[in-house]
């Protein structure tokens, strides 16, 4: 994300008759740089004064300042809030009353006249403030320590915005309407292999989140070879979808179903738990890796690339596999480990996941959702993961797509 | 009710400084000569019916001769102005005294804006058109409009040589004024064709003899001398022109207008024909 120079400044009075505030625009847009009006109210008679708060916005510094010192003399001056409130949180595990209440967005709070960007943005977090007081951090509800310096009230706190729709043109430009399952989805999936592409090239991460139907499906060969080809570079899933995958390695079936053939196999309900078993008794997915056991799959892959990995429990696991982590607190905290450096993020067949996921994400880091059931995407949307396109489909059919449009762009 | 302006007398005029592109500190200026042009206004404006009020001059402030910049009035209130430069600041505390003696209500502006009264800041109806940039700031005359609780229209002054709005644009009556174009963008200029109606276009060199610098008395307009243009087009709009020599002041980057501060509303005041509220 291109870092973004902001100012806001207010112009009141008679701004609009005096044809100050067409001015004011206009300058900041033939130097430039862009404006959102965050506020604007018109007065209502011809005496009445009129307010306007506008966020100017620049790329560079330097273009920033020249167009504050451009429209200063119109009247256009800069809005000077003061620091952003801090309390000190008197227990651990929860913020002070009053606290401020972050969002996927980049934000940034003002600390001794400056504004300090807030690191690890993550939505629904409170922001903490180090000791020194020159940096601040989204910290979820349980990562209070009693002591800290928490952002409290709306003072001092700025937050960007995501680009406008005009601006997304470098990626997602489909990502303006909601999800449909009637969208051409060789137009989308064209569109993710580009975003995938574009940011392996940039150097960060592609985050994969996998449901079992993944493997259920038979997309699981698919994914390995997404491994292999370099285009993931994290795995978030759970329990199901490691077990089926390995499952799939040592008995051809996902949940007991020959994956050649469509069939149940005889005994094939016990599969999955004699996988699960076999690697217990192993010690764990890289263990079953180093002694040979396990030579294929999503998993395998995992291991044999170094992509870490983070598998959630939840309460309906079997097992679980060793590699689960089973309290939640501390799979969320794995997951954040990972996130910096995220650039994109695939979404696969998991509704539960997927919130959790997108609940971690910043705003900022782009999001497919891909699930049968259109109910998913627009879930996660509605929990604000806003940067997220959907589409309707199954899981193999759209991972066979993907890899033939990146072996396409690959070849050519 | 009789015409009431202020004037001070130029008994210490003088080119100390150099605060706008007219003043050149080499060429100086005959006080015996300005002395012998400000009585010839004086004797016009006397002539006209008008109430001069004498401000005594003051050694050491030069610029005090140019009373329309001591502030902006408005009924019985005085808003003092906020000098931008130093050398003029000082008149400040001069004109206050003045104005508080005669039943003036002084008023002042927040020290952090620059507003220099009647020569940035004239009625023209109901509106009170303001010029912004080179003396007074814009936000300051937001603040003005506020305070008066009146639009204000603020333009902006793109040419240094009419660093005043009074040495650009000149209300001669609700909806009628003079301006001369260029001293504006277009911005300016649709504000102000927008908002006055009949708008008299005032060309280069008489613009530059600052025939805008005027003073208006019922019909009759005071201005610099050679200006037959504007002559013709006031007669046009059945005003009665007046020319008085005052080039001793154009040294300094003033005129008419400049010189005097009218003190019971100008005659496009649109508020001067109404009782306060």
């Amino acid at each position: 994300m291109a870092a973004r120079h902001v100012e806001h400044v207010e112009m009141s009075g008679h701004i609009v008759d005096s044809l100050l505030l067409p001015k004011v625009l206009d300058a900041i847009l033939s130097r430039g740089a862009e404006y959102h009006i965050q506020e604007f109210r018109v007065g209502a008679r011809q005496d009445d004064p009129s307010y306007a708060r506008i966020e100017v916005r620049a790329d560079a510094p330097a273009v920033l300042e020249s167009v504050l010192a451009e429209i200063h003399p119109h009247g256009a001056v800069p809005v000077h809030p003061a620091d952003c409130t801090v309390a000190v949180a008197d227990l651990a595990g929860a913020f002070p009353d009053g606290f401020y209440c972050s969002t996927n967005f980049r934000t940034e709070v003002r600390l001794g006249g400056e504004w300090v960007g807030v690191e690890d943005q993550e939505m629904d977090c409170g922001v903490v403030i180090d000791p020194e007081g020159g940096a601040a951090r989204c910290v979820p509800m349980v990562g209070v320590r009693a002591g800290d310096k928490v952002v409290v009230g709306r003072r001092g706190i700025r937050v960007f915005p995501p680009e406008s729709a005009g601006k997304r043109h470098d990626l997602f430009e489909f990502m303006t309407s909601a999800v449909s399952s009637e969208k051409p989805k060789a137009v989308s999936v064209r569109e993710i292999a580009a975003a995938m592409r574009r940011t392996k090239a940039a150097g960060e991460k592609i985050l994969a989140v996998l449901g079992p139907a993944v493997v259920h499906t038979g997309g699981g060969e698919l994914v390995a070879k997404l491994i292999r080809d370099g285009y993931l570079h994290v795995l978030f899933a759970g329990n199901a979808l490691a077990t089926h995958d390995i499952e799939q390695a040592f008995y051809g079936t996902s949940l007991g179903v020959s994956l050649e053939k469509g069939l149940p196999t005889d005994e094939g309900h016990e599969h999955h738990l004699r996988t699960i078993n076999s690697i217990r008794r192993v010690g764990g997915i890289k263990q079953a890796v180093a002694a040979g056991r396990l030579t294929s799959g999503i998993m395998y892959e995992c291991v044999k690339r170094d992509i870490p990995y983070v598998l959630a429990g939840s309460i309906r696991d079997d097992g679980p596999l060793p590699d689960v982590v089973t309290d939640v607190i501390q799979s969320q905290d794995a997951m954040r480990r990972l996130i910096p450096g995220v650039g994109f993020c695939l979404m696969v067949a998991t509704t539960l996941h997927s919130i959790a996921v997108g609940n971690l994400l910043p705003g900022w880091v782009r999001v497919a959702c891909v699930d049968i059931s259109p109910a998913t995407v627009t879930k996660l949307m509605d929990r604000g993961s806003t940067q997220t396109v959907g589409i309707v489909s199954d899981a193999e059919p759209f991972l066979r797509a993907l890899v033939a449009e990146l072996d396409k762009a690959g070849a050519a | 009710m009789q015409p009431r302006i202020l004037m001070c007398p130029p008994d210490h005029y003088g080119i100390e400084y150099e605060i706008n592109p007219w003043m050149n500190r080499s060429l100086g200026a005959v006080r015996e000569l300005a002395y012998h042009q400000w009585r010839a206004l004086r004797d016009a404006l006397v002539g006209l019916g008008v109430t001069v009020e004498v401000l005594t001059p003051q050694p050491g402030l030069p610029d005090l001769v140019f009373t329309a910049n001591a502030g902006l009035v408005f009924r019985g209130r005085f808003l003092s102005s906020r000098f931008r430069h130093e050398v003029r600041a000082r008149e400040s505390p001069v004109f206050d005294a003045w104005f508080a003696a005669h039943a003036f209500g002084v008023e002042h502006l927040p020290e952090t804006m620059y507003h220099e009264g009647a020569g940035d800041a004239l009625f023209c109806g109901d509106d009170l058109f303001a010029g912004y940039r080179t003396r007074s700031d814009a936000a300051a005359h937001q603040w003005v409009g506020n305070a008066l609780g009146v639009r204000v229209l603020p333009v902006e002054l793109v040419n240094p040589r009419y660093y005043h709005l009074d040495t650009c644009f000149c209300p001669l009556a609700p909806g009628v004024a003079l301006y001369h174009p260029d001293a504006f963008d277009a911005y300016g200029r649709k504000v102000l064709t927008g908002h006055v109606p009949k708008l008299i276009a005032v060309g280069e060199d008489e613009a530059a003899r600052f025939g805008c610098n005027a003073v208006v008395v019922g019909k009759t307009v005071v201005h610099n001398s050679r200006c037959p243009q504007l002559a013709a087009d006031l007669a046009a709009a059945r005003f009665r022109s007046i020319e008085v020599e005052l080039d001793e002041f154009l040294k300094a980057g003033g005129s008419a207008k400049c010189l005097t501060l009218r003190l019971d509303g100008e005659e496009a005041a649109g508020w001067k024909y109404r009782p306060a509220a």
